[in-house]
């Protein structure tokens, strides 16, 4: 069975939305001869040439202002950002250029930006970070997070055929982790803004997204085995904007809920969701909103400290069991 | 040798002065150039009067003093659908009437009118309109070099034979943005033409506490990019530079950077004082150096242009801007539920908080 892995998967999503549609053109540093750092784009210079396939300086925010200016003309840009901690050296340009461009001046700018994020490999403070609060909070863009190899694939086409300016997280520690089976399939394409239900249960709904989704189906399959406890699992795939009805449908069928995410606590999605299910569904709540997040501290390099601060699944299963028992 | 350096034979005189127009422009042209000169410092004027009367609900932001520099440079451009590009700094309203933004426009923006270009979000002179050739600016110096620079790479990578061309003040060239889109386009080799607008004033921060060097044109030869130095307040050397600079990068031979040397004579807004410039520097540049005023000379003196044909400009000007003042003052504006729309392209609309739903 031809399995393809996540890393694969935004290859390919990559690679046909480049060969269906001229205007989409990638930029970023050594994406090009080396195939970007990932090898995310390895192969497409070749197939595509320099003209579609750019390496930059090191400038994250040229990278995404010019893909800005591009995309204003009508072409459609990926900016690569090498891993997406140096997203924040293009903070300005995201947030008061391209997030208000439609709003302030009818600008259309069709964009992605994507990059490799999050922990569990050990790649210290610089090389680990979750970046979608930052821009969570700014409107007008669009935030996806896959975690399967599905969603992987059809969240980057969709994100390129999307009108707005997408922030396409990818998950560094599933790039190799997780495999699928997409052969057979004519296209494969995952709406923006659609939540997916990643196992269904009854007792308890877990919401998360990117590689913790992982972390909780793990989770969910002891508290099932040890603990006779149903789970069910919501996937939110999108960030910004968030599914409500989806979220809103899990709690009002399983009345409590915990919130898992890989980002630190304070200002965190989770606090959002929180205050959404507090406005939306308080009624249905036969307990409080439980958070399984990272510590409020920078990610630290050794596994021992690595360990610690991120969320296990030790610890969502111990939180559930909690939960469950209330 | 060109004949211009060629020393004048006696047997070949000089033909009349008033034959020899300057820079390949027509007369025409040069009452072109001086309608829109006079249309810029009118416009602000008006402008100006507004706010004094407080119906101008934001800053006001003047180009007296560089209003040459701002016609010159675009009117250097091809303008018209599909043709050259360019993205305006706060002290460019100039460029921006050359490019085709009409008075009206301008007035609606100011006053927050339901009628304006953006329709009452943004403010000043924030506006663009990408058929006739220029986007707006946003207020984070320097962030329209890396988006023009953009744009200009979109024109190269589909062989379009355009232009961009971007402003940036002695202070926004202090800026990473600027940094990282100057280096970005010139390895790109983009058709980018960036005037550097050295204007003495960066709010209330003289040049030599913005940058080491002495000249902006010193900073761009840092990247690799051809620069030169003109006296900004001299409308034709301005054109004529630009001319020069856009039809190399028409041409692909990669961005092409302009010094003005002009002087920014209002504050940084209207409720600027100028506490921070030495006495009589502003009227001395107002009765010695008016880019309006030597330009205006020039045409009458070299018998190009008539004075009575430039009152005439300036009656129409005026009426022109009266009238559009007029009319823009009965525009409505916006209702406040107008705000939930067009965040992104979908969802196309906001909810309005609970408590605010009718």
């Amino acid at each position: 069975m031809p399995e393809t892995t996540y890393v694969e998967a935004i290859r390919q999503g990559l690679w046909e939305e480049m060969e269906r549609d001229e205007r989409v053109f990638i930029l970023g540093e050594d994406v090009g001869a080396y195939g970007g750092a990932f090898k995310v784009t390895e192969g497409f210079v070749q197939r595509f040439g320099e003209r579609r396939v750019i390496d930059t300086p090191i400038a994250e925010a040229a990278i995404v202002g010019a893909a800005a200016g591009a995309a204003h003309m009508g072409l459609r840009p990926v900016a690569e950002m090498q891993f997406i901690d140096f997203i924040s050296c293009a903070y300005d340009m995201l947030t008061n250029y391209v997030a208000t461009a439609r709003y302030r001046a009818g600008l259309a700018t069709p964009m992605v930006v994507r990059g490799p994020c999050g922990g569990y490999v050990r790649g210290g403070p610089f090389h680990s970070q979750n970046v979608e609060a930052a821009f969570v909070h700014t409107p007008g863009l669009k935030i996806v997070y896959p975690a399967t190899v599905r969603d992987a694939k059809g969240l980057i086409k969709s994100a390129i055929r999307d009108e707005d300016p997408v922030l396409y997280l990818e998950h560094k520690w599933l790039y190799r982790r997780i495999k699928d089976d997409l052969s057979g399939e004519s296209e494969v394409l995952t709406p923006i803004g659609e939540a997916r239900i990643a196992r269904e249960g009854e007792d308890l709904s877990i919401l998360t997204y990117g590689a913790t989704v992982w972390h909780s189906l793990e989770a969910a399959e002891r508290l099932a085995r040890e603990d006779g406890v149903s789970v069910e699992v919501v996937d939110l795939r999108t960030l910004a904007p968030l599914d409500d009805a989806t979220i809103m449908r899990t709690v009002r069928k399983t009345n409590k809920v915990l919130i898992v995410h890989e980002d630190t606590r304070t200002g965190g999605i989770a606090g959002e969701i929180t205050a959404r299910i507090n406005e939306q569904a308080f009624e249905w709540l036969d307990g409080p909103i439980v958070r399984v997040t990272a510590l409020d501290v920078p990610l630290p390099y050794a596994p021992t400290l690595e360990d610690f601060v991120l969320p296990q699944t030790d610890d969502i299963v111990k939180a559930a069991r909690w939960l469950a028992r209330y | 040798m060109t004949s211009r350096a060629a020393p004048a034979s006696p047997s070949a005189p000089a033909a009349p002065h008033s034959l020899a127009l300057p820079a390949g422009l027509g007369r025409e042209q040069l009452l072109e150039i001086y309608r829109y000169l006079r249309l810029t410092r009118t416009l602000e004027e008006r402008l100006s009067a507004l706010y004094r009367q407080g119906k101008i609900v934001g800053g006001l932001f003047r180009s007296l003093g560089q209003e040459g520099e701002s016609v010159a440079s675009a009117y250097a451009l091809q303008r018209g659908r599909n043709q050259d590009f360019l993205s305006p700094l706060i002290r460019n309203l100039g460029s921006m009437l050359v490019m085709g933004a009409e008075p009206i426009q301008i007035l609606r923006q100011y006053l927050a009118r339901a009628t304006g270009p953006t329709a009452g979000r943004d403010l000043n002179i924030h506006f663009g309109d990408l058929e006739r050739g220029f986007l707006g600016q946003i207020s984070h110096l320097g962030d329209m070099v890396p988006v023009m620079a953009g744009i200009a790479l979109s024109f190269k990578l589909r062989g379009e034979a355009r232009v961009a061309l971007v402003y940036v003040g002695d202070g926004a060239t202090s800026t990473g943005a600027c940094h990282e889109g100057l280096n970005f386009a010139a390895v790109q080799r983009v058709p980018l033409v960036v005037i550097g607008e050295y204007n003495r004033w960066a709010y209330s921060t003289p040049p030599e506490r913005q940058f080491a060097v002495a000249h902006l044109a010193d900073r761009a030869k840092g990247y690799g990019i051809p620069a030169v130095t003109v006296d900004g307040n001299d409308v034709v050397a301005v054109y004529d530079a630009t001319r020069n600079a856009v039809g190399r990068a028409r041409r692909g031979e990669g961005v092409q950077f302009v010094e003005v040397e002009t002087y920014r004579r209002a504050g940084h807004a209207e409720h600027d004082d100028q506490r921070y410039v030495p006495p009589g520097e502003v009227e001395r540049w107002a009765t010695e150096d008016d880019p309006i005023e030597r330009y205006e000379r020039r045409l009458i003196e070299s018998g190009w242009a008539e004075a009575r044909e430039l009152r005439d400009i300036e009656a129409r000007v005026r009426e022109d801007v009266e009238g559009a003042a007029e009319a823009c003052l009965q525009d409505p504006v916006p209702g406040g539920e107008t705000a939930l729309s067009g965040v992104l392209a979908t969802p196309a609309i906001v909810a309005p908080h609970w408590y605010r739903s009718k």
